[in-house]
């Protein structure tokens, strides 16, 4: 337990953004042995061996959703979901800054495993440093000829293409993302049927994130056992983990799975800033209900955290002192939901907004008794009636605060207005 | 105005790159921001004709992404995050010191042209550094007021992205850096481990 750097091993090598320093760290072995060696059928087995679940929030098996392939079915595709957007969350941002090529390494060798000759990585807009860094690491692997026909004369020909979106966090979700990619409004699809049997242009499709494929070098490398030695019998290996808010030290820190949690915010983030105290953390980013310090000695590791009442989704760890409005918190991730909403479904479309709305009169005085029921009532009727997972996720925060600190919506009421907001701050009206 | 015969050649390019034209329409209109700042209507008819697509399916979805300006704006961007692990480490401050410098309100644009001040709840993946902002899609973290003039000053003189030589598109950092400051971008923990020589 504890730190360990897997995926974060070399960062920080001089000029590991560039092909020769990221081959000196034992780059593109991985990619080598499994073309030379290793059989695509017996990758996906290995994977599977391995343990591997899917780092994008859902944590599905990964080598599971390769073998959901319907056999026989060709040209089939890989898309990499680098449209990290979740609130709270930076890691596949600083994997492809620190080391585009360990990414792309990964993703060949999983359109490798898959047999698709074809893969995308789709990108979100607003990372144009990252969409640079993946750009030139894509024309040195394919001038070094690890992308193009005949690759190390495996007889294997892979093409890889960087796709930019332009800000919009629902092409996170996968069916989005596939939409979005064809070119259409990027609005989410009804499943089944998955991706796996209809996904890009109707063809059968795999979407993994990119800290899932930043694992699959080394797993290919050192091994199923190596990689199922660490982490918890049910959440295997290692997770990059991003802290903000109120630590010390925020940042990305790459744990073994099931290290407590107390560990990550006191021991690597420094504890919380200013010496105050902590008074709630939320892990897995804007979606995920809040904990509280009592939590602190559950395990990071996906089934742990759900045990305890929130769910690890894509590994941000936000930390809340002493001094947080926690209404404010909430709304400000219902209003980023609202934002985000597509338009397609109505509980999402309508529910954010009027959330969004009601959460505007507890910050700006003008709540009434029993708006606090209310904010329930709405969040049943988003949750589990919206067409995709954003408008579920857009009531998870808030439900859990209501749950712990009811006190303070109705402190709102009763001072009409924010009761952490200083005299002299004025409250900002997000739009 | 149509488009310049390169940005015509990239959108031909990428419309044959993909296995379906219709996918070349994002890429497409970055190309076309890219050389113009913004996207007009003029340009969604001509993206439409190269890519052999009706121009009402451009504009579908063109209007469903954010980060497509459909008029003329300041030669620079600059987006401050106000979700809420910003909020958390003071981006709210930051906003109202950004307005106050600057003179405007948010997303409005000052007089001489140079800057969009723009106050945004989508989170942009700085968490670690906030409070942060981009400015022309660059990340700026761990702001304080001397780094935020800094940044102001060094924009008021400096082109905008899209009138730059291409040559100069790809800099490193834009803009100068203040002494004592933790300007580096990105996050610390696993990586503030000593810098390792290459082996």
């Amino acid at each position: 337990m504890g730190l360990k750097p897997v995926l974060t091993k070399d960062f920080g090598t001089e000029g590991l953004r560039q092909l020769d320093a990221y081959e000196r760290t034992g780059g593109y072995a991985g990619y080598k042995k499994a073309l030379s060696e290793i059989k695509p059928d017996d990758l996906v087995e290995l994977v599977k061996k391995s343990g591997l679940r899917g780092r994008g929030g859902a944590g599905f098996p990964t080598g599971n959703k390769w073998s959901f392939l319907p056999k026989g079915m060709y040209p089939r595709y890989l898309v990499c979901n680098a449209d990290e957007s979740e609130p709270g969350c930076f890691k596949d941002r600083y994997l492809i800054e620190e080391s585009p090529h360990q990414v792309l390494e990964g993703i060949l060798i999983a359109a490798f495993a898959i047999g698709c000759n074809t893969a995308f990585i789709y990108i979100r807009g607003e990372y144009l440093p990252q969409y640079e860094a993946l750009e030139s690491a894509i024309e040195e692997a394919t001038a070094a000829g690890y992308i193009g026909k005949n690759v190390l004369k495996s007889g294997f020909d892979v093409d890889v293409i960087l796709h930019r979106g332009a800000g919009a966090y629902i092409c996170g979700e996968e069916t989005a993302l596939l939409t979005s990619l064809e070119g259409y409004r990027g609005e989410p699809r009804l499943k089944p049927p998955f991706p796996a049997v209809k996904g890009l242009y109707g063809k059968p499709t795999v979407v993994n994130n990119v800290e899932t494929v930043a694992n699959l070098p080394h797993i290919v490398l050192n091994g199923a056992d190596w990689f199922a030695s660490m982490g918890t019998p049910t959440g295997k290996g290692t997770r990059v983990w991003c802290m903000s808010g109120h630590v010390n030290r925020p940042g990305n820190y790459e744990l073994e799975n099931g290290t407590p949690i107390r560990e990550l915010i006191m021991e690597h983030g420094g504890g919380v800033w200013k010496n105050r105290r902590l008074k709630a953390f939320q892990p897995g980013g804007a979606s995920m209900m809040v904990l509280l310090p009592e939590h602190l000695d559950v395990g990071l590791d996906f089934d742990a955290i759900q045990k305890a009442g929130s769910l690890a989704g894509a590994g941000a760890m936000v930390v809340m002192d002493e001094t947080t409005c926690m209404v404010d918190a909430a709304r400000r991730y219902v209003k980023f939901f609202h934002h985000e909403s597509c338009g397609k479904c109505t509980p999402c479309r309508e529910g954010t907004f009027w959330m969004s709305n009601l959460f505007d009169r507890f910050e700006f005085g003008e709540a009434r008794p029993g708006d606090v029921d209310l904010l329930l009532d709405m969040g049943y009727n988003i949750d589990g009636r919206s067409f995709c997972p954003l408008g579920d996720a857009s009531t998870w925060f808030p439900r859990s605060v209501i749950k712990y600190f009811r006190d303070e919506f109705e402190q709102h009421i009763a001072e009409k207005g924010c009761p952490f907001r200083k005299e002299t701050e004025a409250a900002v009206a997000v739009a | 105005m149509p488009l310049r015969p390169d940005t015509v050649a990239k959108i031909q390019d990428y419309a044959r790159r993909y296995p379906s034209a219709q996918s070349a329409i994002l890429p497409a209109l970055w190309a076309v921001q890219y050389e113009q700042g913004y996207v007009t209507d003029e340009a969604l008819a001509e993206v439409a004709t190269h890519l052999k697509l009706p121009p009402s399916l451009i504009e579908a979805t063109s209007s469903f992404y954010s980060m497509f300006l459909t008029r003329p704006e300041g030669r620079h961007e600059v987006m401050i995050c106000v979700n809420a692990p910003c909020m958390l480490r003071g981006a709210d401050a930051i906003v109202a010191y950004a307005e106050q410098r600057l003179g405007i309100r948010d997303g409005q644009t000052t007089s001489d042209g140079a800057i969009t001040l723009r106050s945004t709840i989508e989170c942009l993946g700085a968490c670690g550094g906030a409070p942060m902002m981009q400015v022309d899609h660059r990340f700026e973290e761990n702001l304080t007021p001397d780094r935020i003039n800094a940044i102001f000053d060094h924009l008021r003189t400096a082109p905008a992205f899209h009138e730059q030589p291409p040559a100069e598109k790809k800099p490193a950092r834009r803009t100068p850096t203040v002494s004592g400051e933790i300007t580096r971008s990105g996050p610390s923990g696993a990586r503030a481990r000593t810098r390792k020589a290459s082996k």
